[in-house]
C-alpha cells in the first residue's frame, strides 16, 4: 500500500487540529472498511490518514427520552446489538445489520458509510426515513446539517476540507411509528443495493391513518434521495393499499436509475415501485405492535 | 517514508511488541513480519474472510485493519485455537465432517465458528449460514461447513459439561 502517516487524536479539537494542519491531504479513519481498500487501489491518496475512533464523542451511543445519538465511529454491531435502539429505530438496525458480513459490522461504522457518501450505501435512506441531522465540526466550529443534504453527489458530501462528522442525531420516535429498510439484491447477503429502500411512518391512535411519513431512496440517482412527495401523500390519510401505492408512484417518479449490471433502469423503477410499497406496510406493521 | 510505529498487543495471550509503518495491514504484519502465516490473504479486499482474527473478541478481516491499530488490542489467531493436547472441538469438527479440501478458507471459519459460538452456543442453520456469510469457500460448497459448524456447537457444549 502506498505510504501515509499516521494519527490518532483523542478529542475533537485535536483532531480539527491535525485535519487543518494538513489541509486537505488528511483522511479521517473510522472502521476502514471502505478507505482501507480504496487506499489500496488507489482511489484516495491521503498524506495522513486520522483515525478518530479514540474520540470519546465519537463513541457515545445513546438513547434517552431526547432521542437517539450515533457517534460517527460507533460499529454497527453496537447498533443492533442494543434491543431498545433495534425497537426504537428499527430501519437503521435492518441497515446496520445487512452492510457487509459479521466481520465487516464488527469495524464499519454508520457514519463512515454516509461520509463515503456512495450511491447504494445501505444506511442513508433510513438516516433519512429517520429524521437523522449530522453533527459535523471544523475550524470554523460545530454545524448541522439534515441527512438529507448531506450527499451532493457519488462519493461526494457537505464536508469541507478540515471538517468532520462528530455524531448523528435522531429525535425521540413518537407513539405509533414504526420502520423499516429492505433492498433488492440478487444474493442473500453480501452484496450492493440495486434498489434501498427506508421508510418511517407515524399512525394515529387507531392505526388506521397515516400521520405523517418518510422515505427515502438509494441506488437510484448519483445520491440517496428523500422523496418527500411520497410522505405528503400518506399523511392524513387512511392506511390502504391505493394510499401506499400513490407514495410508491411518487417514489419511482423521483428515482434516476441508469442500466448496469446490477439492473436496467427499467427493472429498477420497477423494483422502486415494489420495494417502497412493501416497506411502507412492514413499517405500518412494525408500527401498530 | 512515514516513521515505523511500536505496536504493542497481546497475540494469543502473549504480550507482543512490534515494529511497523502505518500502510502495513494487520494481515501482512502477521504473516509477514511475526511469522503467523496460518491466517490466510485471499481477495485482500474484505470480501473472502480468509483473513479472520478475533479482534478484542470480534471477528474482523486482518486485510481491512491497519497494524497500528492494534495498540493495546487483544487478538486471537487460527494459531492459538488448538489446545497444547489435541485439536479445539471447532476443528475436530471441521476435521470429522471433512469441512475442508483445499484449507486455505479454512483458519477464517474457524475463527468466524469460534466468535460465533461465542456469542450463541447454541445456533440454528439459519444462524450458522448467516454469521459464516463474509467468509467464502470454493471448494466445499458450504453443505460440510454448515454441519461442522452445528456439530461444533455440540462438541463444546459436550466439553463444557464434562469439566
Ligand atoms: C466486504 C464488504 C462488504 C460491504 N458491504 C456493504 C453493504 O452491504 N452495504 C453498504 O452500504 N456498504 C457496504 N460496504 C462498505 C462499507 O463497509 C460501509 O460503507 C461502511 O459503513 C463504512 O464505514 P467505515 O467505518 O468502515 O468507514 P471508513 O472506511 O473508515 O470511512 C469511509 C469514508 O468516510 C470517511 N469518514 C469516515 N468517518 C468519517 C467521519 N467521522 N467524518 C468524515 N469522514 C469520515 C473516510 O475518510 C472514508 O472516505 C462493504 C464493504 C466491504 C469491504
Ligand atoms: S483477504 Fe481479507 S477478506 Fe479476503
Ligand atoms: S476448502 Fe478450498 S476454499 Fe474452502
Amino acid at each position: 500500500m502506498r505510504d501515509f502517516e499516521y494519527e490518532a487524536p483523542a478529542s475533537i479539537a485535536e483532531a480539527v487540529q491535525v485535519l487543518g494542519r494538513h489541509n486537505g491531504a488528511a483522511r479521517p479513519l473510522a472502521g476502514g472498511t471502505d478507505l482501507i481498500d480504496q487506499i489500496r487501489v488507489g482511489r484516495h491518496q491521503p498524506g495522513v490518514v486520522v483515525d478518530i475512533k479514540k474520540i470519546p464523542e465519537l463513541n457515545v451511543l445513546e438513547l434517552s427520552a431526547a432521542g437517539l445519538r450515533l457517534g460517527a465511529a460507533v460499529p454497527c454491531y453496537k447498533v443492533y446489538g442494543d434491543p431498545k435502539i433495534s425497537a426504537a429505530y428499527a430501519a437503521l438496525a435492518d441497515s446496520a445489520q445487512i452492510i457487509g458480513g459479521i466481520q465487516i459490522q464488527s469495524r464499519a461504522s454508520i457514519g463512515g458509510n454516509l461520509c463515503n457518501s456512495g450511491p447504494a450505501a445501505d444506511s442513508t435512506p433510513s438516516l433519512i426515513a429517520l429524521e437523522a441531522i449530522a453533527v459535523i465540526a471544523g475550524p470554523a466550529g460545530k454545524r448541522e446539517v439534515a441527512v438529507e443534504n448531506f450527499c451532493t453527489g457519488p462519493g461526494k458530501n457537505v464536508l469541507q476540507p478540515g471538517e468532520f462528522l462528530v455524531e448523528l442525531k435522531f429525535p425521540a420516535r413518537p407513539p405509533h411509528s414504526g420502520s423499516h429498510y429492505r433492498r433488492f439484491i440478487p444474493r442473500n447477503e453480501m452484496d450492493i443495493a440495486v434498489v434501498g429502500v427506508g421508510a418511517s411512518v407515524v399512525l394515529d391512535e387507531k392505526g388506521e391513518k397515516f400521520v405523517s411519513a418518510r422515505i427515502g431512496l438509494g441506488a437510484v440517482g448519483p445520491i440517496p434521495y428523500f422523496v418527500q412527495e411520497a410522505g405528503q401523500r400518506l399523511a392524513g390519510q387512511p392506511v390502504s393499499e391505493a394510499t401506499i401505492e400513490k407514495a410508491a408512484q411518487a417514489a419511482r417518479d423521483m428515482a434516476r436509475p441508469i442500466d448496469d449490471m446490477r439492473g436496467t433502469k427499467e427493472f429498477r423503477l420497477h423494483v422502486t415501485g415494489v420495494l417502497t410499497r412493501r416497506v411502507i406496510e412492514e413499517a405500518v406493521k412494525r408500527a401498530r405492535q | 517514508m512515514a516513521k515505523k510505529r511500536i505496536v504493542s498487543t497481546t497475540i494469543n495471550g502473549r504480550q507482543v511488541e512490534l515494529l511497523c509503518e502505518p500502510r502495513q495491514t494487520l494481515l501482512e504484519v502477521l504473516r509477514d513480519t511475526l511469522d503467523l502465516t496460518g491466517t490466510k490473504e485471499g481477495c485482500s479486499n474484505g470480501n473472502c474472510g480468509a483473513c479472520t482474527v478475533l479482534m478484542n473478541g470480534r471477528p474482523v478481516v486482518s486485510c481491512l485493519v491497519l497494524a497500528v491499530e492494534a495498540e493495546g488490542a487483544t487478538l486471537e489467531t487460527i494459531e492459538g485455537v488448538a489446545p497444547v493436547d489435541g485439536l479445539d472441538p471447532v476443528q475436530q469438527a471441521f476435521l470429522e465432517n471433512a469441512a475442508l479440501q483445499c484449507g486455505i478458507c479454512t483458519p477464517g471459519f474457524i475463527m468466524s465458528t469460534k466468535a460465533l459460538l461465542n456469542e450463541n452456543p447454541d445456533p440454528t442453520e439459519h444462524d450458522v449460514r448467516f454469521y459464516l456469510s463474509g467468509n467464502l469457500c470454493r471448494c466445499t460448497g458450504y453443505d460440510k461447513i454448515v454441519r461442522a459448524v452445528l456439530d461444533s456447537a455440540q462438541k463444546r457444549k459436550k466439553a463444557v459439561a464434562a469439566k
